[in-house]
């Protein structure tokens, strides 16, 4: 953890989506607060879904991995965006929270 | 569980949208939008897609009103330069648009320190801002009962308002419990005392001392209604207001003079008027409400 | 030749007391000792060596006395032997800085934790051995038997009858432990009633059990360590609470329980009037609580839930609740609680079907331990709860299911039927800070070796755990049949953590498909209901009024 640098960590990954999200008003969740985090939730052009992490809690990329991949295993979104504000949740909080961005589209 | 839906309990957001007609609000410089703190990154503290305040218009029981909802979640609900600029571009905004009124659900510990001058300078064109809609007829409709309370420069710019609806789990002051323990040492101001913070800072106090103008439940219904009512409730500020206002002010202190036994806050209350001041925590608040309207109390 | 005397205990005892009686003189007045004479007293009636019990109950202290302690003349009374349950008040440390005590044996440590390790870190103190309350009282019977006990009440007569009230807690076994051996019981109390205007409510302690009462300058200093805010309780905690409710408490159909405190274990209690309610669970769980008065279980009282409540303590501001709910709580005809530490600890232990508590680590063997390096904390009654009883004999329904899912299979010996308590671990997989609730290695060994102890300080074994429960689901580790599937069953809910990364997919699949893991969706539950608007009440206030007022909290709890 001493080898990231000070400051924000930004994180991103990219899944192949599977079930076209189509065009939305965009949604947030969430309140950046200590130990939690907001997700702004978005569509985006072409098949993928991308999702960039900004974090106060430096050194936890594998972790990030994992809980987005199993996400996206969850709610193989294609054609979305996913951005996050995040002040130290832990796994639980996040994916959480990212079940509750994708529900939103479901109506 | 309780019918009531508890304001203390919402997030900003939740509260804007149940305060205002339902699906009326309209949100400018939304989350998509990213207008975010340009200082918190280099501090290696997280922003906020809405910097902790969402701004726009709605209606309120039909009428067009102007909003803002601030999270006290954020960073406390500290004003920064991007959250204070949303609300004096939302006050400037109202004096041309000229809606019915402004609505401002406070929820802050005032400057975001972390933006130094550039929050401090928020503030104060916040104050300012406020003081032009007032001046222009519009009423500003302080909306106070987040559980974090209205302190600081919010405090101030509360007060600058032409009403202030505050829960009694709201509270509403300049300094901070800690700040004064802080200063003052523990003897005088014990900030984990809650009770005791209650009494010198929240809605009860503000109420019986003529700071706030309407004390109502934790209830988001109650809210929405204390709103409505304020449409109608624009108060220039005159001579004569702020006249009476020091006036006021000197009474307080004239009564408070003589070093009270016990607690200030009740000591204050007693000295206003108040029967059996000392059961005033305990009471519910519509029971607190009464103790005001009934003689013996100034306002 | 050597005289045998067979009195020597009573012949010692009536040596104390004189010589306390000819040095207090005047300031003794039949049992009452003057409170500015409390030095006089315990240099008078303690000698070198002796094995001296200050109550440092969990909630209430002797603290007069453990001043008093720390004050006298180090030269006439040195190398004491303490054994207390707690080591709450600096106090209870002092006397070892100064050589008045030289020997431990206690049960927790909470507050003094760091600094009881670094004294024995500086070879200040020597730890005989940490117990759990209920082993202490035991040994008291055996071979730790305090020659001196240094007691707290809430009142005496003249007579010297003692008011112990809600707070009785270690109590009765202490003083019967003494007084019963030759030895010599002193009690602080905060109130003195003459018997004319002002009568003890009723005696908790006879006058015959006691020897010195001084009035304290202060009430005995207590606290609430009971109470949980609502408004801090998470929607995760709310998830778990479900899962416990749905998955374990309906499964088993547990009547008879105790809850470790916790913000976990007090959603669950907030979430038997709305959740469990909707599950239509009232009457068929939770009507017998071995369980401090938590404050969180009022709605559930309230809404009929519960038909009894035996109590360790009593908790600050619950008092005028408990008396006006006598249905419910141990109550003297007097109207006040009574507590009793080492019944109810007993009662937890044999008369209850299911323990639920957090801990901070666990390991792959299910062991878990609240030990944190640089903190010697002890166990306080956890272990007594959170264990099989294998004394146990009476059957229940619960206890017999546990039984049967344990032993179905199995061979010899370990197939004989009997039944099994519910202990239960809850969990969220990480703490504050991202620090994983699931370790490969315990912190506990750790704190074994700098302390130089005879075992790593593990709070509840893994061969009594039955259920692991975090967000991410329900290990059932009756279910499991070998190590290697132990180990991946507590993998299978160590969710993000090191070692639930380190899961074997398909191990993991296999024992869900086996009912082995349950995960939230498999129990039924939408997670989605999982939020704070299902908790019966949400903030101290809304525990107020649940309380119809009865219920005062202490200031530190008040927000309007």
């Amino acid at each position: 953890m001493s080898d990231v640098p000070p400051g924000i960590e930004t994180l991103d990954y990219r899944f192949a989506g599977e079930r076209p999200a189509g065009e939305f008003a965009p949604v947030l969740v969430g309140v950046v607060g200590s130990g939690n985090l907001e997700v702004l939730l978005e569509p985006s052009p072409g098949g993928d879904c991308a999702v960039h992490v900004e974090t106060s809690a430096r050194g936890f990329g594998r972790i990030w991995e994992a809980v987005v991949r199993d996400f996206h295993r969850r709610h193989p979104l294609a054609g979305v965006r996913l951005s996050i504000h995040d002040m130290g949740a832990t796994p639980a909080v996040v994916s959480l929270r990212l079940d509750q961005a994708a529900q939103e589209l479901q109506p | 569980m309780t019918g009531a839906l508890s304001y203390a309990e919402c997030s900003a957001r939740e509260r804007l949208a149940r305060v205002v007609d339902t699906g009326s609000f309209h949100e400018w410089l939304p989350p998509a939008e990213r207008l975010t703190s340009p200082h918190l990154a280099q501090l290696g503290v997280p922003s906020a897609f809405d910097d902790g305040v969402a701004v726009g218009r709605a209606l309120l029981d039909g009428r067009p009103v102007f909003v803002a909802a601030q999270e006290g979640a954020f960073m406390g609900g500290g004003v920064g330069e991007v959250h204070g600029a949303k609300l004096v571009g939302l006050l400037r905004r109202a004096l041309r648009e000229r809606p019915d009124a402004v609505l401002l659900l406070a929820e802050s510990g005032g400057v975001r320190l972390h933006e130094a001058n550039a929050g401090l300078i928020a503030v104060s064109e916040v104050m300012r801002a406020l003081l032009d809609v007032r001046e222009a007829g519009i009423p500003v409709v302080v909306l106070i009962g987040g559980a974090n309370g209205c302190f600081g420069g919010m405090g101030i710019v509360a007060r600058c308002a032409d009403r202030v609806v505050m829960s009694d789990i709201g509270r509403l002051a300049m300094s901070g419990p800690e700040v004064i323990e802080a200063s003052h040492g523990v003897e005088e101001f014990d900030a984990r005392d809650r009770a005791l913070v209650w009494r010198t800072t929240g809605g009860k106090h503000r109420w019986l001392t003529g700071d706030c103008d309407v004390l109502i439940e934790d209830d988001v219904a109650e809210f929405r209604a204390a709103a409505i009512e304020g449409l109608d409730a624009s108060r220039r500020v005159t001579l004569e207001a702020l006249e009476a206002e020091n006036t006021l002010l000197a009474d307080r202190l004239r009564r408070m003079a003589e070093p009270s036994e016990g607690d200030d806050a009740v000591a204050l209350w007693g000295r206003l008027g108040v029967a059996h001041a000392e059961r005033v925590s305990e009471l519910d608040v519509a029971s607190v409400r009464a103790l005001r309207d009934a003689k013996g109390v100034e306002a | 030749m050597t005289s045998s005397s067979w009195t020597t205990r009573a012949d010692r005892r009536a040596e104390r007391l004189a010589r306390a009686a000819a040095e207090l003189g005047d300031r003794l007045a039949g049992k009452r000792v003057r409170t500015d004479a409390i030095g006089t007293l315990l240099e008078a009636v303690l000698e070198p060596g002796d094995r001296v019990c200050l109550e440092g109950n969990n909630q209430k202290q002797a603290d007069f006395l453990a001043k008093a302690l720390a004050q006298v003349d180090a030269h006439k009374v040195h190398d004491l032997h303490m054994v207390q349950s707690v080591l709450a008040l600096p106090e209870h440390l002092d006397v070892f800085d100064s050589g008045i005590a030289r020997r431990l044996d206690f049960s927790f440590s909470g507050p003094q934790g760091a600094r009881l390790a670094r004294l024995v870190a500086a070879g200040g103190i020597e730890i005989g051995a940490i117990h759990t309350y209920l082993e202490l009282f035991a040994r008291y019977f055996v071979d730790l038997t305090p020659k001196v006990a240094l007691v707290t009440a809430h009142a005496a007569d003249a007579e010297g009858n003692l008011y112990t009230g809600p707070n009785t807690e270690d109590t009765p076994a202490i003083v019967e432990a003494t007084a019963f051996s030759g030895g010599i019981v002193v009690a602080q109390v905060n109130e003195l009633v003459d018997g004319r205007s002002t009568r003890l409510p009723r005696v908790d302690i006879p006058t015959d059990w006691v020897d010195f009462v001084v009035q304290a300058p202060r009430p005995n200093f207590i606290e609430p360590l009971f109470t949980r805010d609502p408004a801090q309780i998470s929607e995760i905690q709310v998830l778990m609470a479900m899962m416990a409710i749905k998955g374990i408490y309906a499964e088993y159909g547990v009547q008879r329980l105790n809850h470790g405190i916790g913000f976990d274990t007090a959603a669950i209690e907030l979430l038997l009037p709305t959740y469990a309610e909707s599950l239509g669970l009232k009457g068929k769980i939770c009507r017998h609580w071995a369980l401090n008065p938590h404050p969180a279980l009022i709605p559930a009282i309230e809404a009929g839930w519960v038909e009894s409540i035996h109590s360790f303590g009593s908790e600050l501001g619950m008092e005028d609740y408990i008396r006006a709910r006598s249905d419910v709580f141990f109550t003297g005809a007097d109207g006040s609680l009574r507590s009793n530490r080492a019944f109810c600890q007993a009662a937890g232990h044999y008369a209850c079907d299911l323990f639920i508590g957090s801990t901070l680590q666990i390991d792959l063997d299910g062991n878990s331990s609240t030990a944190t390096l640089g903190r010697i904390a002890g166990f306080g009654g956890a272990p007594n709860m959170g264990a099989d009883a294998r004394g146990r004999r009476h059957a229940s329904p619960a206890w017999l299911q546990a039984g049967r899912e344990a032993r179905a299979g199995r061979q010899g010996a370990a197939a004989t039927p009997r039944g099994q308590k519910l202990v239960v671990q809850m969990v969220e997989t990480f703490r504050e800070h991202m620090q994983p609730a699931f370790v490969e290695r315990l912190d506990a060994w750790t704190v074994q070796e700098q302390a130089g102890m005879a075992l790593p300080p593990i709070m509840i074994y893994g061969e009594d755990v039955t259920h692991v429960l975090t967000e991410e689901g329900i290990a059932n580790l009756l279910l499991c049949r070998s190590d290697e599937e132990r180990e991946q069953a507590i993998r299978g809910v160590a969710g993000y953590t090191e070692v639930g990364l380190a899961r074997d997919h398909a191990a993991v699949e296999n024992l869900r498909d086996r009912g082995v893991i349950r995960r939230a969706e498999d129990l039924g539950i939408d997670k989605r209901e999982a939020t704070r608007n299902l908790l019966a009440a949400r903030s101290v206030r809304e525990l107020v009024r649940a309380s119809h007022g009865l219920y005062s909290p202490p200031k530190r709890f008040r927000n309007w």
